[in-house]
């Protein structure tokens, strides 16, 4: 606190004066209070999520029972994972083909690959609704096949956002050492994996954690991309939102929230917070 | 460094650029361009819809109704905006200028949430604001004190306390984007502070500008970009919001994105909303238009 400062405040200390310090710590309660309730409160003993009653675990203990809620959860673990592996090669590959070459019509293809990052989710979702029904696209496959649909649907969300991060990446990358790799006798693939891959790989691990979270947190295109038969947790968790409001919601979030958190101390442990900030 | 021209190495050009462009052409411009044709096409029966070229669905959509939910859409975007500006500057000025060990704390503590399921956020606040939630009984609380104080002075008591309505109204849309979106706000502008020279800062302070004239004249002019692009990755997801209108506003807090949908979950009038989907694009090409001209303009000068 700017009150118990040993040192006196200098002039760009802006983060050390008081008034700052009130509004950030009020941003923070702001951002964190609302998640904390929820996840205090999964642990209320009342079927009424309003008074505290009591702890308790049952609400867990139910959540995890509920079959569809845990099919859900399933399917949107593997919808994200497979995601991020395709995004990743993808956004990789279009980032190097953007960063090293000149063609004809650059400029355009470079903007088309940006623009799943602007077209708003409702758009993106209609189009694939109306793309899967006017080609047929199966819905009673087997799993995992029938989360082929909705997987497409986030590759093309996800995978510009990789593009992003890892042509910042390139951006810095020193051309000379792809030319020494190749003196030395390096082939072309040889180069890429042990030359390109190694300079991008914190922008490859924000990436894919940019690409976990984003399909894991999508609601609306998967709202319209999901055929009767396949539910991923968000459109669970909404439809359960929007009829009934029970502690199970507060579990299964608390649970997801806390899947999050874990994803991203792993990013930080693989990479470090400040390479993974300055990729953002 | 100069780039490679793509015939001078066919092979690894193939390579890296047919994946993207079967991708995106497939999965995204194809998806599109279905929804452009049926943006002008007519219901013909339950589920045939003959893409007959009609303007219709484009003359629908200028109706008073569609208009009104239209504008209303924009002005709910650019408060929460304007909102999300006003709150996260000082956030970015605060993390920009922290000490080196609390500002990649400071940073994750604005990114976990930003990584957080949106719809686990919407509902978290929605258990926050509703009647018997605690912004009800933190105001309520309030209430009994300034009631309190007040017959300490010896004035008439405040009326006992009522819930307000928080959620499901209009109010309840703006604080649940304001929400959702600050952290899209921060980052872009934590970014450009940080490149920003803090010479001139300190040159400004040292002539005798106070700390506001400086931060409005100086640092402000200088991470202009990155202002201008935290607006645009805030308004742009604003204005093409469904979920936190959906659940948190009331039956007149409609935003465009939930007519859309309506469109295809109830109505079935798909061209109508195709059409809808692509006015609202046009409307983001709009503002990212406007965006770029206004980076070209002290290039001019």
């Amino acid at each position: 606190m700017a009150l118990f400062a040993r040192t006196p405040v200098a002039p760009l200390e802006y983060s050390r004066t008081l008034w700052m310090r009130l509004w950030v710590g009020a941003v923070m309660v702001f951002l964190y209070a609302p998640l904390v309730v929820l996840m205090i409160f999964s642990f209320n003993d009342s079927k009424r999520n309003v008074v505290w009653r009591g702890f308790t675990t049952k609400y867990y203990e139910k959540a995890i029972g509920n079959d569809q809620l845990v099919e859900a959860l399933l399917n949107s673990l593997t919808i994200a994972a497979l995601a991020t592996i395709a995004s990743l090669v993808l956004g990789a590959v279009a980032a190097v083909m953007l960063w090293r070459f000149r063609f004809p019509l650059k400029s355009a293809i470079d903007g088309t690959i940006s623009l799943p990052i602007i077209v708003p989710e409702i758009c993106l979702g209609v189009a694939f609704l109306m793309f899967f029904a006017a080609v047929d696209w199966p819905t009673d496959l087997v799993w995992p096949f029938n989360l082929g649909a909705i997987t497409i649907a986030h590759i093309t969300f996800c995978f510009p956002f990789v593009t992003m991060v890892v042509r910042s990446r390139l951006a810095t990358f020193n051309r000379e050492q792809e030319e020494a790799a190749k003196d030395l006798g390096a082939s072309e693939w040889q180069v890429f994996r042990d030359v390109l891959i190694p300079h991008i790989k914190p922008a490859l691990v924000a990436g894919a954690l940019l690409s976990f979270t984003l399909s894991l947190d999508d609601f609306v295109i998967t709202y319209f991309t999901s055929g009767p038969d396949t539910i991923t947790f968000p459109v669970k968790v909404y439809s359960m939102v929007r009829f009934s409001v029970t502690p199970e919601v507060n579990a299964a979030s608390t649970l997801l929230i806390l899947l999050t958190v874990a994803l991203t101390f792993v990013a930080l442990k693989l990479q470090g917070l400040k390479a993974i900030a300055e990729t953002h | 460094m100069a780039e490679q021209d793509w015939k001078t190495n066919k092979r690894v050009f193939a390579a890296v650029s047919l994946p993207t462009l079967f991708w995106i052409i497939l999965f995204f411009l194809v998806p599109m361009a279905i929804v452009w044709l049926y943006s002008f096409g007519e219901n013909k029966g339950l589920t045939e819809i003959d893409i007959s070229g009609t303007l219709d669905n484009y003359k629908r959509a200028t109706e008073w109704l569609y208009l009104t939910i239209f504008g209303k859409s924009f002005a709910v975007a650019a408060l929460v905006t304007l909102i999300c500006l006003i709150i996260g500057f000082p956030v970015a000025m605060a993390i920009t200028f922290a000490s080196e060990k609390w500002r990649p704390w400071l940073l994750l503590g604005i990114m976990l949430p930003f990584w957080t399921n949106l719809l686990i956020r919407t509902y978290a606040l929605m258990m926050l604001l509703g009647t018997q939630g605690f912004a009800n009984k933190g105001l309520g609380a309030l209430w009994e004190s300034a009631s309190w104080i007040k017959t300490l002075v010896g004035l008439q008591p405040l009326p006992t306390w009522e819930p307000v309505q928080l959620l499901f109204n209009n109010f309840a849309v703006v604080f649940g984007l304001v929400y959702v979106h600050l952290p899209f706000m921060v980052l872009p502008l934590y970014a450009a502070l940080d490149r920003l020279d803090r010479s001139l800062i300190e040159a400004s302070l040292d002539l005798g500008a106070g700390h506001f004239r400086t931060i409005m004249r100086i640092v402000v002019p200088l991470a202009a970009p990155g202002i201008v692009a935290g607006v645009m990755i805030t308004l742009i997801p604003a204005l093409g919001a469904y979920l936190t209108p959906d659940l948190m506003g009331g039956t007149d807090s409609q935003m465009i994105a939930n007519v859309i949908e309506r469109q295809f979950k109830k109505a079935n009038d798909w061209p109508f909303g195709a059409a809808l989907s692509f006015l609202l694009i046009y409307a983001m090409f709009a503002l990212i238009a406007i965006q770029s001209m206004r980076k070209k303009v002290p290039e001019v000068r």
